[in-house]
């Protein structure tokens, strides 16, 4: 966490829970630098979060009012406290596992209504809190706890699911892209709707050792090497973009 | 609703008993035979202010109710046992938070789906038990269109007095079931106690019930449904906090018993067969004990409008002066092994799981036959 955030950290806090070379602490600190930028009040904002290590990002470091809620539910608990006080500012913050997977019913609901909340999908491609097991998001082939001989299945496009469900915006963008992250979160923060962006996170500790990226470094190197942005991407070929994450915000064509 | 008479049905009343007991925010998913319910809240609620949500199903449902009280509001849904069943493990979080809400359970004939139109009873112990894990609730079990009304008035303000769920047990004949209603002039209503900069998740006494700020109200709050501290702080695997916490929230509602517990006694005093019902059931037992009475048989009736905490000192009086106990039950013997627990004489069971009311001709051939 940089210095100059700390007034928005609850006093106390000391560390962050995080493993080492965990994603998620650039993305707190991304987080609060968006709501820093914009001189948002925080005795004003909510911060919802589910079970997994992404739950822990808002609660109970942030220094507001946080709802750390059941198992893939978050979007759920939102949903009641920002139609019953509409002036609060709501924003979701959970793991891949409990928004897309255990929660994807309340997910892709919440864009069809269009609900005025920001939800932020930190993507570390696994279970990770669990012990490693394969998730809703691992690529094919993906050594997880529970897929060793690798991962038989697709993952979701977050991004393409929730446009389709009807949000107005929706981004994807890693950890190892501060600036557009920022300024991303910042987009989603002063529009009205449900926005979303899909923020991945590496996970050393359970997805990098099973996957050959044996030190924090290679994750975040395997993270620079195969995000692309999507004005890039389209100067690729299917092979080409077959280990490719496209990277960018999307937009509805029906909003 | 003004004062005056109504004729309503019992699902009418509850969502005019919710309203009048000050509920604002309701989120469904429609379920026979409770949908009636959400249909008159998401009318009336255009009137009062109210936030209606029709939800994704009935785990946002419950979910999404202790979002908005956490945000302020009196909130409440209904539903239904499969509803219920999906419902059970945001109630165990409702109860670990200390999240006052009132959910309405319409009970149908199951398991399973079962017969989505017929009566039964047979979600008591469920509302004991359902989630996982050692809490507490109150249910509530009405008789009448009436007390449709009246008690979900009671359980939105027990639900606010104790910070804890708590349920209305209807059936499937109560729900729709129309008969008058008489709405008073005064009604007591009772909301949560707050105090600013206070421990929102302990007291010091072991009993207690902290007082419950909302969001926005730059308390800062922490809330989760891991075990945590007075001020909302994780505490994981920390043995004393979960035992101290476990603790208060089964002790805020069982040392609270006596003055939660309600009950009614007809022709008690002197009866050697006390039938002891609940619910829909108890308009049969009641009229059976009319007409055993009228024939010089010493019959008499317990009629619990609470279900839980259990009236257990209550039946154990009641016990030591009868010679047997009747629970009829649209189910297999759920209550009748509670009062089995505590009376002090011999307790026969009436099952009936046709997804029929029992009839008072049954009741009185059975306890008839007792005296």
């Amino acid at each position: 966490m940089a210095r100059d955030l700390e007034a928005y950290l609850r006093p106390g806090i000391a560390s962050t829970p995080f493993c080492p070379g965990c994603g998620h602490g650039i993305l707190m600190n991304l987080i609060l630098r968006a709501i820093d930028e914009l001189k948002l009040d925080m005795d004003e904002m909510l911060f919802v979060s589910g079970i997994g290590c992404a739950g822990w990002i808002p609660s109970p470091h942030f220094n507001a009012d946080t709802l750390h809620t059941l198992h893939g539910r978050a979007i759920a608990f939102a949903t009641g406290a920002k139609m019953f006080n509409p002036k609060l500012k709501v924003m979701v913050i959970s793991g891949d596992g409990d928004l897309t997977s255990i929660g994807g019913n309340h997910l892709i609901h919440a864009a069809r209504r269009n609900t005025d909340m920001t939800v932020v999908c930190a993507n570390n491609m696994i279970y990770g809190m669990t012990g490693g097991q394969a998730a809703s998001t691992s690529p094919v082939g993906a050594v997880t706890s529970t897929t060793a001989e690798g991962n038989l299945y697709r993952p979701f496009d977050l991004c393409k699911l929730v446009i389709g469900a009807g949000a107005p915006y929706a981004a994807r963008f890693a950890v190892t892209q501060p600036v557009s992250l920022v300024n991303s979160i910042k987009h989603c923060l002063t529009t009205p709707g449900l926005t979303f962006i899909e923020v991945l996170s590496p996970c050393p500790t359970q997805f990098g050792r099973r996957n050959r990226y044996d030190s924090p470094a290679d994750m975040i190197a395997m993270l620079r090497e195969r995000c692309v942005s999507k004005e890039e991407a389209t100067h690729l070929s299917a092979e080409e973009r077959k280990d490719m994450i496209v990277t960018g915000e999307f937009t509805s064509e029906r909003s | 609703m003004d004062p005056g008479t109504y004729y309503l049905s019992g699902n009418e009343a509850v969502a005019e008993g919710a309203i009048a007991a000050g509920c604002r925010y309701y989120g469904g998913y429609p379920i026979t035979p409770s949908s009636d319910i959400m249909e008159r809240i998401s009318v009336r609620f255009n009137e009062v202010h109210g936030v209606f949500m029709q939800m994704e199903d009935e785990i946002a449902s419950i979910c999404s109710v202790i979002g908005a009280v956490w945000a302020g509001a009196k909130a409440m849904t209904a539903t239904s046992g499969p509803g219920f069943s999906l419902m059970q493990e945001g109630i165990g979080y409702a109860a670990l938070t200390e999240t006052p809400l009132v959910i309405v359970d319409i009970q149908r004939a199951g398991p399973g789906t079962g017969q989505a139109t017929r009566v039964a009873s047979g979600d008591i112990m469920q509302a004991k038990w359902g989630s996982h894990g050692d809490y507490q609730v109150i249910a509530l079990s009405p008789w009448s269109v009436q007390e449709m009304y009246e008690l979900t008035i009671d359980a939105f303000n027990l639900a606010e007095q104790y910070r804890v769920p708590v349920f209305l047990m209807g059936e499937e004949a109560l729900g729709h079931l129309r008969e008058r209603l008489e709405v008073k002039p005064r009604i007591r209503v009772f909301d949560r106690e707050k105090k600013k900069g206070a421990p929102p998740f302990g007291t010091e006494k072991d009993d207690g019930i902290p007082p419950m700020p909302a969001f926005g109200e730059g308390e800062k709050l922490l809330v989760t449904g891991s075990t945590h501290n007075e001020r909302g702080i994780r505490k994981t695997d920390d043995p004393e906090a979960q035992a101290r916490l476990v603790a208060r929230i089964n002790n805020k509602i069982l040392k609270n018993r006596d003055k939660i517990i309600q009950t009614e006694s007809y022709f008690a005093d002197d009866a050697e067969v006390v039938i002891v019902s609940y619910g829909f059931t108890a308009r049969s037992a009641l009229f059976a004990a009319e007409e055993l009475r009228k024939e010089g048989k010493k019959v008499g009736l317990l009629r619990l409008k609470t279900l839980w905490p259990f009236a257990d000192t209550i039946v154990r009086d009641v016990s030591s002066t009868a010679k047997k106990l009747l629970v009829p039950e649209m189910n297999r013997g759920q209550l009748m092994g509670e009062v089995m627990k505590y009376a002090a004489c011999e307790v026969i069971p009436y099952y009936q799981t046709d997804g029929e009311i029992i009839h008072p001709y049954r009741i009185i051939k059975e306890a008839g036959s007792l005296v």
